[in-house]
């Protein structure tokens, strides 16, 4: 007759039996590592940050003064500064609404009307821009946009060069090139976000139960009524899910303005400047802060309007 | 109610999808340009020379180890921590649980430059040099929530009996682990780390921030963005882009098929 | 000999909720013992008190006379079939049942003869290169059954071991489990929220109720002399007569209970306690017929075996029983 209870052989079945007494150690052991890392190096270095947006740098010597003042902050007021920070929220705004109205038909169709392998197809469709190289996506975009490129080429086959030129010549966001004015930059931060707008987007459509939609139907409503009082309502967590995304994303880019545009300033340029070339580590982290703090504020908003739930 | 999509409905879906796919096949036709100076369309002439010009410059094969080299250390370690964090959270409740799922994607959720900057002040306070292996501890802080988005959605799937009845049946904690965990863990953390290497080999943000200033810490992604910057053979770097987005398109496109059985998939959410 | 599972006072509290109040509980080595209970009453708790998934608040477990209490899962040599079955889906059937002998380090060859064996036992010979995922419900639980008695543990636990399989299967196995444990001679213990299952498999059982234990007894002695109301309630579909009724009909003041097939149709002047009612209602179930009536304002039923000649729904009805089926219930 075999024993009602085993005695422990090895190291293995001894650990084993101390994890099992004590849950918490186990769990400490398992979090110990990863807590280290984030909540040490990265939260460390993120407060760091913040403590050096409170510094601030002295005028003759150049030199970093640690001592807490705002006086850095006060700094981002001054037009030029200001300026920066509101083209820039400007920039973020106009890409979030254009990904919003590209994204949608894309979620839509995929999310109600692909079935099987076209829905597969969609999904790669969006997947694989949304992982493949960023930079290789900017230095396409250059290809594109060049005065020499497939836009102009395009506009000259189809004898529509005048709008091109139109739409160039446009006071404060036009330029010599596509590549130079402020069309491109915005649509390259288009481009380059839209699958951040259209996968959120997609799950949340995915989610409205289409017997909703027969009902709205069924209750004499028209497409387009049922479209405005049931689908989109209920699609709308998912947007601002996804314009979470295109927002903070293109609120923090420095590589896309400084490539295509007409090198004027953006939040991101402005922090890897003042840190770099400048050297002015304060007024860097104090324009580091304003997009944490715009996004405290857009993710507020959006917990409130639901969106957490289409994350 | 479904009915067929309205034609501009369809018309609307394939222009998004073509004008997500046509900028990148561009890269492939310029690759095989003849023009040298300009991006000139349509290409005067189509050679492939510029494969073997690019094959023999020098200045490419150290930045394209070096970038192999960082994708694998961060992708490892962010392979090691989360699933570290995944198994924990699968388990018991305890407390700051939802403060630390906040903490994990983080580093993604705050635009690169913030992780950037920060690391950059953080990293002489821990007197640290500059150099790769400052580039994988960005990489790695970042890669955790990848890889941890994985895990943590097959541990979900995964029936806790399963574990119970490894042990019920007199294995202990790390049998279980080898012969029931790892196994049914093994595609999901694969797809995790796959992605997370895709991300590594081309991220360029957070590398501009923790990287040296030597040419021992130039990834492959600087590389092209001084080429993009101060352009020198441009059909060259044609060839680099093409490379890059190769490397990055098979993992990707591995991971979606070992996850694609399952409720989850892997990437999406980036 | 000591038995081969003891509970002495053990409570297992999750918060403020007593899961498990205070159990007392003897299972004799070599018994087919049910816990039986609403979900919720406790049962599995106490199961999982038994593998080790739980550890106790308060009080002792002991396994064979062994204090437990520091012996974890893999350490007691105490078998589970889970409800959901649990098998490991990455691997094949046979590595499934051989699973506890590898981890105990039998050889490759040794442990696979042994798990054929075993799968001959439980009728699924030739499985053993398929997928849990390719297999029945039916032949999936029988695997999880091998699985568990390949390693010949001392006790078996098996939790609602016949929920997910449907009634045809489940007589079956009910059978198959009753003969399989005669053989092998290892104590089950099983849980059930199914009082059919529990009074026609255990050779004794106890009924649980808010994480105390209601009654422990041979089954005929839970169906016919229930300790409480909830028992009496619970286990069959007693009737349950208040004091006053109980009075009426020749007992003490207290509430009684009995068994709708302990009454029968009264032959003309019977001698012995009677109900006296109207008929309610009439239900055909081929053995015979349930029929309710009301007495008193109580609602009674009646099992009436097959030929009683039963008075239509409305009409008067006096029905007699032998003194002795009327249970009086001392517990409140």
């Amino acid at each position: 007759m075999s024993p009602a209870v085993f005695p422990s052989r090895s190291v293995a079945s001894r650990l084993t039996t101390l994890f099992w007494r004590h849950p918490r150690l186990l769990l400490g052991l398992l979090l110990a590592p990863p807590l280290l890392w984030l909540g040490l190096v990265y939260l460390g270095a993120l407060a760091a940050l913040l403590l050096q947006s409170f510094y601030s740098i002295d005028d003759f010597s150049g030199l970093i003064v640690p001592e807490l003042t705002l006086k850095t902050y006060a700094q981002l007021f001054r037009p030029s500064n200001f300026d920066v920070i509101t083209r820039t929220l400007l920039m973020a705004l106009s890409v979030t609404v254009a990904s919003g109205v590209i994204a949608f038909p894309v979620a839509y169709y995929a999310a109600r009307f692909a079935r099987g392998r076209w829905k597969a197809a969609f999904y790669l469709g969006v997947m694989l821009p949304l992982w493949s190289s960023y930079l290789v996506k900017v230095y396409a975009w250059k290809l594109i946009l060049a005065k020499e490129g497939i836009v102009t080429w395009a506009a000259t086959a189809t004898h529509t060069d005048w709008l091109l030129d139109a739409a160039l010549s446009l006071p404060g966001i036009g330029g010599s090139s596509l590549s130079t004015s402020y069309i491109g930059t915005f649509l390259v931060f288009c481009y380059v976000w839209l699958p951040y707008m259209i996968l959120p987007m997609q799950a949340a459509l995915e989610r409205v139960p289409t017997s909703m939609l027969e009902a709205s139907a069924d209750l004499g409503a028209t497409a387009g009524q049922t479209f405005r009082t049931v689908t989109l309502p209920l699609a709308l967590p998912g947007i601002i899910a996804g314009s979470i995304f295109t927002f903070s994303l293109t609120l923090g880019d420095y590589i896309i303005p400084q490539i295509i545009g007409n090198s004027a300033s953006f939040i991101g340029m402005a922090v890897y400047q003042l840190q770099g070339t400048a050297g002015n580590v304060p007024l860097a982290a104090a324009f580091a802060v304003v997009p944490i703090l715009i996004m405290l504020v857009y993710l507020t908003l959006a917990r409130r309007a639901g969106a957490f739930d289409a994350l | 109610m479904r009915s067929e999509a309205s034609w501009p409905l369809r018309i609307a879906a394939l222009a998004g999808l073509l004008f997500l796919h046509l900028p990148i096949l561009l890269i492939f036709l310029y690759a095989f340009t003849t023009d040298e100076r300009t991006f000139t369309f349509p290409p005067p002439g189509l050679t492939t020379q510029w494969f073997a010009v690019a094959w023999n410059r020098a200045d490419i094969w150290p930045p394209l180890m070096l970038s192999l080299q960082v994708a694998l250390f961060s992708t490892l370690l962010a392979l090691v921590l989360g699933t570290l964090v995944a198994a924990a959270m699968s388990g018991a409740r305890f407390f700051g649980r939802d403060q630390l799922s906040l903490l994990i994607v983080l580093p993604i959720a705050l635009p690169g430059v913030i992780t950037g900057i920060a690391l950059r002040s953080a990293i002489p306070m821990l007197h640290l040099n500059f150099g790769w292996q400052t580039i994988v501890l960005g990489h790695a802080t970042f890669c955790i929530v990848i890889v941890y988005n994985n895990a943590v959605a097959r541990f979900r799937r995964l029936s806790g009996g399963i574990l119970e009845a490894s042990a019920d049946l007199g294995a202990n904690a790390f049998q279980t682990f080898r012969y029931i965990l790892l196994p049914n863990l093994g595609t999901a953390l694969l797809a995790g780390g796959m992605l997370a290497f895709a991300l590594s080999f081309d991220e360029v943000i957070v590398t501009t921030f923790t990287a040296g200033t030597g040419a021992a810490s130039k990834t492959l992604p600087i590389w092209m963005l001084d080429e993009l910057i101060r352009p020198r053979q441009r059909p060259v770097t044609n060839v680099v882009a093409m490379v890059v987005f190769a490397t990055t398109f098979l993992p990707i496109l591995l991971a979606y098929y070992l996850t694609r059985e399952g409720s989850e998939t892997a990437g999406s959410g980036k | 000999m000591s038995p081969a599972v003891e509970f002495r006072a053990v409570s297992r509290h999750f918060g403020p909720v007593k899961a498990v109040d205070a159990v007392d509980l003897t299972i004799a080595e070599g018994a087919f013992f049910a816990m039986l209970g609403p979900s919720g009453s406790g049962k599995t708790t106490c199961l999982r008190l038994i593998s080790g998934f739980e550890q106790p608040s308060y009080g002792q477990i002991r396994i064979f006379g062994e204090d437990v209490s520091a012996v974890p899962p893999h350490l007691r040599n105490v078998n589970t079939v889970f409800q959901d079955y649990a098998l490991f889906p990455h691997m094949n059937v046979r590595d499934n049942v051989a699973y506890g002998l590898m981890v105990k380090g039998m050889g490759r060859a040794a442990r696979h003869a042994k798990a054929e064996a075993m799968l001959d036992l439980v009728k699924l010979d030739g499985y053993g290169g398929r997928k849990p995922a390719q297999l029945s419900g039916g032949q999936r639980q029988r695997v999880a059954l091998a699985r568990a008695l390949v390693g010949e543990p001392r006790v078996l636990l098996l939790d609602e071991p016949l929920g997910a399989l449907d009634l045809k299967l489940r007589e079956a196995m009910q059978d198959e489990l009753k003969s399989l444990q005669r053989r092998l001679g290892i104590t089950f213990v099983f849980v059930t929220h199914d009082q059919g299952e529990a009074l026609s498999m255990a050779d004794s059982l106890a009924v649980f109720h808010n994480g105390k234990i209601a009654q422990i007894g041979t089954p005929s002695q839970i169906y016919t002399q229930p300790a409480t109301r909830f028992v009496a309630d619970f286990v069959g579909s007693s009737n349950l007569l208040p004091p006053a009724l109980t009075a009426s009909l020749g007992g003490p003041p207290k509430w009684s209970s009995l068994r709708p097939e302990a009454l029968h149709l009264a032959q003309s002047a019977a001698p012995g306690p009677a109900l006296t009612g109207t008929v309610q209602g009439q239900r055909y179930l081929g053995l015979g017929t349930r029929v309710t009536l009301a007495v008193q304002g109580t609602e009674i039923a009646a099992f009436l075996p097959a030929g009683t000649q039963v008075p239509p729904e409305g009409a008067p009805i006096t029905l007699t029983f032998a003194p002795a089926a009327l249970h009086v219930i001392d517990a409140e």
